[in-house]
Order: structure tokens, then C-alpha cells, then sequence
């Protein structure tokens, strides 16, 4: 798979097909996600797509009640707040998403190391279409 | 570590401030000339400003706030300082406190005697929700953004890591706001200069005026609690957690040390600078330090010879209550997983051991964010040559620190200031 490029449009592509792809470094096995198109282990350029098998942990969270305008337009509000965080893979790694299956109503429930798994969430409609990657508390 | 030293000393000869606050009427450069205004006046032999040779202006967002680029000439302009060379510097909230050390470079490198160091930023005049999209164009729009992060979401984030890693509660972070408000109340500069006791009274007064039922908190830690008045932003951190959306800018003059005394018998000298960078948060092994700001204090102490035990006051980036407990760990202050209880305890205090933000910190002088930096270097000014007022630190405070972060600590930059003889 070492033919499509290391990028972001790429990145997305995958997730358009359900799949978390990082880079690995052919020269020092660093993994990276979001994937990376120098290894910045070893500033090796040489590198490959890796999918991850989508199931992690929680690092970090917050529920976030004063959205940005794309948020809102999704109809998160004060009243309707959404959680986001940072998941750590079972492969080491680390990523940004948003959070699913989690109780607004009791926002300090949630446990950091709460195990989670992966999911895509398909927001907009046509041209607009994108994937957005999630991650399920189990 | 390569042990850098600057070529020649640089020391700070005036600095001044415009009010923080929101005001619909005045543009950056309103706000800029104030500040250069103030500054001017603070030279105690007087200057002439045809000497300054050049300037370093922090601006995060004006393209976004206020659809102006190109500020740098823009300001230069506005003090009369064309054709001289105008530079703006972008490292988000650390815009300042990077335009600063640039400064320090110039005229470290030999190049400049003096240099005018600037920061602006009007931000008021966009709606919240706009200016929340231009502060989380600060972390990464690519990786970070559609998972709908925001500014406050990225620190109440790493706030969940530190709450789970050692065990603070959002209590804890609450002493953190009553204590800045409670120096910004002493701060005339200040935007939202007003204890929170004094807040609560205000808001109890205001009701009983307009003939609706008063609020009844019995305590502020009540009031910290309630939704209605602190609501929450992003948990764990509500309203009081978060520093302000703010119009302001600060300025300083920096000269040659050796021509120091042209300008004023108490000039401040920067002793010590370091700079670091870090990749977006979700990159990092530690979510309960700033990586990039422990790297700068490092080499801001190595030059200038000093350890965390010498500073006897800091300025902290404490863009969120948060921000300010893991900034006094990363500066060293206090080990890692103890900051939290230092600021419950009063160390941080005016007169605590460890006095931090005695000008109110962002939290309570407001952000404007490609000001702050510079902003805060104005009341380790002010403390140093014991011109604070009422929030004067007791005693001789012969090194200070600012610490001042862009983004999600993607940036950070550390000086060390002294007052010699």
C-alpha cells in the first residue's frame, strides 16, 4: 500500500472506508497517528499505511458545551453539550475523536482508561459527505 | 543541551498597557497607540521615538477578528515609526512573548540599541462562536478539529489526564480563579477586575435593583457551583475556569544593557530566554505537562545561570485554571502532581512563598492574545521596581519568570528577568 501518498486527503479516504490507517517507519518501526509522511523517530521517509484494529482506551475527555459552528450546526449546545477526547490505541498510538456512548447528565462518570472501540460517523449528505472518526465506550 | 548565551545584554526601559477590555469603539490600533502612549510616558529620562530602530509586534488573528492583515506596518504607522522595519510575529497566544524574545535577539545580536516590542489583539468585536472557531485554529484543523474540539476543550481535556492521574477535583481549580480575580481587583488594567466575593454582591445588588428574587449562595464555592452563574463551558472547566475574550495591547522598549542608563536608573534586564515547540496534543506521551514549556524553561535557566528556587514571582499562561497548575510544575516551582494543592494552600498567593499572575493573570486581566505575552512582562515590570500599587509583592524581588503558551502548548516561551544594583 506504499503507493498512496501520506496525507491528510488519504487519511480521510480510508476512514471514508471504515478504516484507521497509521504510518509506520520502514526503516525504525515507529508507528504514527495521525499518520506522518517523515518519521519524526528517525526522519526516515520511507513508510507504510498500517490499519489499527480500532479498540483503545480513553486518555483524556471533555463534554464541550460552547461548540465551534460546525458543531452547533449539528445542533450540539449549551443544553445539548457532545464529548470529544483522546483515545490511546491498543498499538501505543494516540488520536483525536469524538466520543460515543456516554452519559451528558453525568459528565464526571466517566473513567480515563474506560476501554473504547472505534467507530465512523457519516455527517452530511452528497458533495458535503464526510466520515468522522469516533470511538465507543464499551 | 547546547548552552546558549545571548551576544550582549538587553534590558527593558518602559513598558505600558492599554485598559484590557471590551470595547466596541476601538480598533487594534486605538489600543496599540494607547498602550505606546503609556509606555513612552514610563521612560523616567524621557526618549525621543525617533530613535527606535525597529519593531516586533505579537498578533494572533487580526485577519480573523478584525479582517486586517499586514498589522506590523500597520502599527508602526499608527506611532509614527515608518519607514523602520516592522515585523509581526504568529505563535497564537504566545505571539507576544515570541515578538519579545525577537526583540531580545535584535538587540542581543547587535544589530538594534533599541527596539520597540508590541502586542495587539481586538478580539470582542466577532460573536463567541466565531471566536471560538479562530482560538481552535490554534490546535490542528486537520486532525484535531473535527473532533470538535475547542480551546477550553483541549486544557478541561488534559484537565480530566491531571484529575485522573493525581487525583484533583474541579475545587481545586477554583482556588486557582479566586485567587487571580483577587489580584486583579487590585489591577486597574483589568478587565473583569473584581474579587469573586465582590462579583457575587454585584450580581446580588443587580437583582434586587431590577425587583427579581436575589441569588442566595452561601458561600463562593456555591456560587463556583452554580450552573446559572458559572455555567459550565467544557467540562471540567466552567465560565470562572476560563480567561476572557479581550480587546488590549501592551508595549515595552528594549535597549542595549550598556545604554541602559540614558533611560532610567531602574532598568529590568532579561538574563535568561528559551523557546520550544511541540506537535498537536493527541502526538504527546504526557497529557498533564507542556512538554515544549519544560524544555524552555530549561534553557531559560541554563542562560541565565538561575533554578526554579531563585524566581521569586511568575506571570504563568493561565489562559484556563488548569493552564496555571501545570504551568507552576513544568516551571519547576513544584513537583508534578503537587500544584494543585500549592494554589489550594496559598503558596501562589500574593503572600504566599511562591506569588503567581499578582497582576490577575489572563484569567482576570484579560486575553488578548497576541498581547498577553508582552502584557505580562508589564507587571514583572511593575513588580520589580516596586511600582504595583496595591498588589505590590512585600519584600525585594530581585528575579521574576513569564511563561507565556501558544495553542495547546505547541508553543511555549520562558524569560527571566533581573533587577541588578
Amino acid at each position: 500500500m506504499t503507493e498512496i501518498a501520506f496525507t491528510t486527503a488519504a487519511f480521510n479516504q480510508f476512514l471514508a472506508e471504515h478504516k484507521l490507517m497509521a504510518s509506520r517507519c520502514v526503516e525504525c518501526g515507529a508507528l504514527a497517528l495521525p499518520p506522518r509522511a517523515i518519521c519524526v523517530a528517525c526522519h526516515g521517509d520511507r513508510l507504510e499505511w498500517v490499519e489499527m484494529v480500532g479498540k483503545g482506551k480513553l486518555a483524556a475527555f471533555t463534554w464541550i458545551y460552547v461548540g465551534p459552528t460546525f458543531m452547533n450546526a449539528e445542533g450540539f449546545s449549551r443544553t445539548n453539550p457532545y464529548c470529544t477526547g483522546i483515545v490511546e490505541l491498543d498499538e501505543g498510538v494516540k488520536i483525536s475523536a469524538r466520543l460515543l456512548g456516554v452519559d451528558p447528565k453525568n459528565p464526571g462518570a466517566i473513567k480515563i482508561g474506560t476501554p473504547m472501540t472505534v467507530e465512523f460517523l457519516e455527517r452530511g449528505a452528497g458533495e458535503e459527505k464526510r466520515t468522522f472518526l469516533a470511538f465507543r465506550a464499551e | 543541551m547546547t548552552q546558549r548565551k545571548l551576544g550582549r545584554g538587553v534590558a527593558i526601559v518602559g513598558a505600558g498597557m492599554s485598559k484590557f477590555g471590551a470595547f466596541p469603539d476601538k480598533t487594534s490600533r486605538d489600543l496599540f497607540v494607547e498602550a505606546f502612549k503609556e509606555m513612552r510616558a514610563s521612560i523616567d529620562k524621557g526618549f525621543d521615538p525617533e530613535i527606535i530602530e525597529t519593531l516586533y509586534l505579537g498578533n494572533y488573528s487580526s485577519d480573523l477578528f478584525e479582517k486586517q492583515g499586514h498589522t506590523a506596518p500597520i502599527m508602526a504607522d499608527a506611532v509614527g515609526l515608518t519607514p523602520r522595519p516592522a515585523t509581526r510575529v504568529e505563535d497564537a497566544c504566545a505571539s507576544g512573548g515570541v515578538a519579545l524574545r525577537l526583540g531580545v535577539l535584535a538587540v542581543a545580536s547587535g544589530m538594534y540599541d533599541v527596539v520597540l516590542v508590541g502586542g495587539v489583539e481586538r478580539m470582542t468585536k466577532l460573536p463567541t462562536a466565531e471566536v471560538t472557531d479562530t482560538l481552535g485554529s490554534a490546535g490542528d484543523t486537520l486532525y484535531e478539529t473535527p473532533a470538535g474540539f475547542t480551546f477550553p476543550g483541549f486544557y478541561a481535556a488534559m484537565a480530566t489526564a491531571y484529575m485522573h492521574r493525581y487525583g484533583m477535583t474541579p475545587e481545586h481549580l477554583m482556588s486557582v480563579a479566586i485567587k487571580n480575580h483577587a489580584n486583579g481587583a487590585l489591577n486597574p488594567k483589568a478587565q473583569f477586575g473584581v474579587s469573586i466575593p465582590d462579583w457575587m454582591e454585584q450580581r446580588v445588588q443587580a437583582a434586587l435593583k431590577k425587583g427579581k428574587p436575589a441569588p442566595t449562595w452561601k458561600s463562593i464555592s456555591d456560587f463556583l457551583h452554580d450552573d446559572a452563574a458559572n455555567p459550565m463551558i467544557a467540562y471540567p472547566l466552567r465560565l470562572f475556569d476560563c480567561s476572557p475574550i479581550t480587546d488590549g495591547a501592551a508595549c515595552l522598549l528594549l535597549v542595549a544593557a550598556e545604554r541602559a542608563r540614558e533611560f532610567t536608573d531602574q532598568p529590568i534586564h532579561i538574563i535568561g530566554v528559551g523557546q520550544a515547540s511541540d506537535a498537536a496534543l493527541h502526538y504527546r506521551a504526557d497529557l498533564t505537562t507542556l512538554r515544549a514549556a519544560r524544555v524552555a524553561v530549561q534553557d531559560a535557566y541554563a542562560m541565565a545561570g538561575v533554578t526554579a528556587r531563585d524566581i521569586r514571582i511568575a506571570e504563568v499562561h493561565d489562559c484556563f485554571t488548569i493552564a496555571e497548575v501545570i504551568a507552576t510544575e513544568d516551571m519547576e516551582f513544584f513537583a508534578p502532581g503537587t500544584g494543585f494543592k500549592m494554589a489550594q494552600e496559598g503558596v501562589t498567593a500574593r503572600d504566599g512563598a511562591k506569588p503567581i499572575n499578582t497582576s490577575g493573570g489572563l484569567k482576570s486581566k484579560g486575553h488578548p492574545v497576541g498581547a498577553s505575552g508582552v502584557a505580562q512582562t508589564i507587571e514583572i515590570w511593575k513588580q520589580m521596581r516596586g511600582e504595583a500599587g496595591a498588589r505590590q509583592v512585600k519584600g525585594d524581588i530581585p528575579l521574576a519568570l513569564t511563561h507565556n503558551v501558544g495553542g495547546t502548548g505547541q508553543t511555549a516561551v520562558v524569560h527571566i528577568y533581573e533587577r541588578k544594583g
